[in-house]
């Protein structure tokens, strides 16, 4: 199994939140230990599950290994805020992060959840965020920051296509409400204050029926 | 007030709807819109055109084979990289600097140069239509070879300039809302050491602490403000002032007009004292090159001059980067005594 390295390449990443990862190397063998703290709700290919009405669990499967490592250290230290997560991120040490985060982010991509019924017109929409945003209320198309095909750009913007849609929807919500203000400059925030309920329901089932792997 | 202003200034939104009374509240949304994110509003005597978007197309009463070209406009001018290679030489976009797809206010809305061309320009100091102006930023700002003139790409790029000038007059007499990058004032000092911080706290996490950018399978998805794979130093924003207006009105990313207008300025005065490929009008040398464009061009900008820090002549090179040569040869001049 290969060793997947976890550097701060980004720049950004050091600049804020005190975070100090830097030269902790992951080995997804031994996460793959760890991630048996994690199946119950992770499930054991990493798909997570969208739960509608309820708290959905995220897909970890091929996410980036350092977007990873960085959130379970935001969670920890209080800069992410999650109830459910938080007894099980406790648990890790700085060298169980760094292998579990290796071993989730070499899982195969599995398919995302919650946009089945979605309507045309909303899917329309959302493909219209998601790929070329809505200057009108200067909503910056989503890929322009989360890479080609929304499936991720560097170590910083996490993959998105694929994700559950009760996820991508709450994740978008806590941003506008101001209680999830993780993000690097408040990047993530200042478009997502920006957004209308319909446009972030609109946005999140259109990105749950992309798929998170270029093939 | 602001309702006769609209009424007066008003245009292009007509073509749409027949509906006035919507059209004033559209308008007027706009602007609101805008000023919410810090930019000023229209003077009185200012044109304010809301450009149609490519959803506006779908419903337009044009030709079908129209809406084709329209789009392949479009298409080219959101990922110019397809053309990589042939007439891009670096990891530009022409919606790279021009934001909102080339629609947006105070990010160089390009439908201007549909109703104001053919118009003289002082850079290269004779009268040029609008292909010419789109070869212009190919020549400079993608480090490129301009599509040829009349070409099937050159009709499809610029059929999408006009038609996103849909409904304005020609040769408009009121001044253009949101034309170009207007510049922040000029502060009395600027400070590399500033722009240096300043850049690794608000830019570095997209740009790269080295300027490079970050591209993912192949498309660019952070251009590079400097470099082999940036503009070259014949760009438009290799100027402090337009580089600085770029940035207030635009950078961070989502963010605009979020830097004091001193923090935008140090910033320019940073990312334009950095090396990028050589300007295509180069002489053979800095000297002289800065003799004879000077006067029109490189006042602005930091061609030909000595880096304080650590002394270094800015430009001195014959580097054209990924581009196989300096000077394409569709840069000619024109004269009709
Ligand atoms: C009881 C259910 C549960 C368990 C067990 C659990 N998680 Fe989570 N996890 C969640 C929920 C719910 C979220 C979404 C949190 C939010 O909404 O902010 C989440 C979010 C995450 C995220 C953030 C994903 C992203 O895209 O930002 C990571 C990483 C993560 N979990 C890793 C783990 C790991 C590693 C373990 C095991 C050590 C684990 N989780 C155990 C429920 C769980
Ligand atoms: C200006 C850049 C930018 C734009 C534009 C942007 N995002 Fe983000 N987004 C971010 C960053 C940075 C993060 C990671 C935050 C962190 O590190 O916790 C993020 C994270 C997210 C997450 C959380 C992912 C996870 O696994 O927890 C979602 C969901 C998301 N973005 C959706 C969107 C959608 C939908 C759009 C378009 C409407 C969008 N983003 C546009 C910068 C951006
Ligand atoms: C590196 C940044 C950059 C890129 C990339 C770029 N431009 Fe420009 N463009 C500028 C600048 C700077 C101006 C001048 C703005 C001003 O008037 O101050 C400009 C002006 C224009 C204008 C004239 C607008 C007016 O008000 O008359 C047009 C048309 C235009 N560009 C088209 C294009 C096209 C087409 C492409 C792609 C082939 C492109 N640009 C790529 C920076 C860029
Ligand atoms: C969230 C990511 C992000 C941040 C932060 C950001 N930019 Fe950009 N920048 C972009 C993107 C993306 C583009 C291209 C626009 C597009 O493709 O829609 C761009 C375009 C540019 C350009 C024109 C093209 C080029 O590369 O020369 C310059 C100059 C620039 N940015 C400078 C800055 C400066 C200076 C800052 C800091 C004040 C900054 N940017 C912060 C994402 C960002």
């Amino acid at each position: 199994m290969r060793k997947i390295p976890i550097t701060l390449a980004a720049f950004g990443l050091a600049a804020y939140a005190g975070f100090a990862l830097a030269a902790t190397e992951g080995d997804a063998e031994r996460g793959k230990e760890v991630a048996n703290l994690c199946i119950a709700c992770h499930q054991a290919d990493g798909s997570g599950m969208h739960i509608e009405g309820g708290e959905s669990w995220p897909r970890l499967a091929g996410l980036n290994a350092t977007y990873f490592a960085k959130q379970i250290h935001d969670i920890k230290t209080g800069t992410r805020v999650n109830a459910t997560m938080t007894p099980f991120v406790n648990m890790l040490d700085d060298q169980k992060i760094a292998d579990v985060a290796a071993y989730y982010s070499q899982l195969e991509p599995t398919a995302g959840q919650g946009g089945a019924n979605a309507d045309e017109a909303t899917l329309k929409r959302g493909q219209q965020l998601a790929e070329r945003g809505d200057w009108s209320q200067y909503i910056v198309s989503c890929k322009s920051c989360h890479g080609p095909g929304n499936r991720g750009a560097g170590d910083v913007f996490p993959g998105i296509a694929g994700q559950h849609a009760g996820y991508i929807e709450a994740q978008l919500k806590a941003w506008k409400e101001g209680t999830r203000k993780n993000d690097p400059q408040d990047l993530m925030g200042s478009i997502a204050r920006r957004m209308s309920d319909e446009d972030i329901h609109a946005v999140a089932v259109w990105l749950a029926n992309q798929s998170a792997s270029s093939k | 007030m602001m309702r006769k202003l609209l009424t007066v200034a008003l245009s292009g939104t007509f073509a749409f709807s027949a509906n006035l009374a919507a059209n004033e509240d559209t308008t007027q949304a706009y602007i609101d819109q805008l000023t919410s994110m810090g930019f000023p509003a229209p003077k009185e005597s200012q044109l304010v055109h809301i450009p149609p978007t490519m959803a506006d197309l779908e419903e337009a009463d044009i030709h079908p084979e129209l809406k084709k070209v329209i789009r392949k406009g479009y298409d080219l001018f959101t990922n110019t990289q397809q053309l990589r290679g042939e007439n891009v030489f670096n990891n530009m976009n022409c919606s790279s600097c021009h934001l909102g797809e080339g629609r947006m206010p105070f990010s160089a809305p390009i439908w201007p140069a549909a109703v104001t061309l053919p118009g003289y320009r002082g850079k290269n100091g004779h009268v040029n239509n609008l292909e010419e102006r789109i070869a212009g930023c190919f020549t400079y700002s993608m480090n490129g070879k301009p599509l040829e003139y009349g070409s099937d790409n050159m009709l499809a790029l610029s059929a999408y300039h006009q038609w996103l000038a849909t409904g304005v007059e020609m040769y408009p007499k009121q001044p253009i809302y949101g034309r170009g990058f207007p510049a922040p004032e000029r502060p009395a000092e600027l400070s590399y050491a500033n722009g240096e911080k300043l850049y690794e706290e608000n830019c570095a996490v997209c740009h790269q602490e080295d300027g490079s950018g970050l591209r993912v399978d192949g498309h660019t998805v952070f251009p590079a403000p400097w470099g082999d794979m940036s503009n070259n130093w014949g760009a438009g924003i290799v100027r402090l002032f337009t580089a600085a207006g770029f940035i207030k009105n635009n950078m961070p990313l989502g963010q605009p007009n979020s830097l004091s207008d001193q923090e935008a300025w140090d910033i320019a005065f940073y990312m334009d004292s950095q090396e990028r490929p050589q300007d295509p009008r180069y002489t053979g040398d800095v000297k002289e090159t800065l003799e004879q464009f000077g006067p029109t061009f490189h006042k602005h900008s930091m061609y030909g001059q000595v880096r304080e820090h650590d002394g270094k002549v800015l430009a001195d090179h014959d580097n054209t980067g990924e581009k196989p040569f300096l000077k394409p040869d569709t840069i000619r001049s024109r004269n009709f005594d």
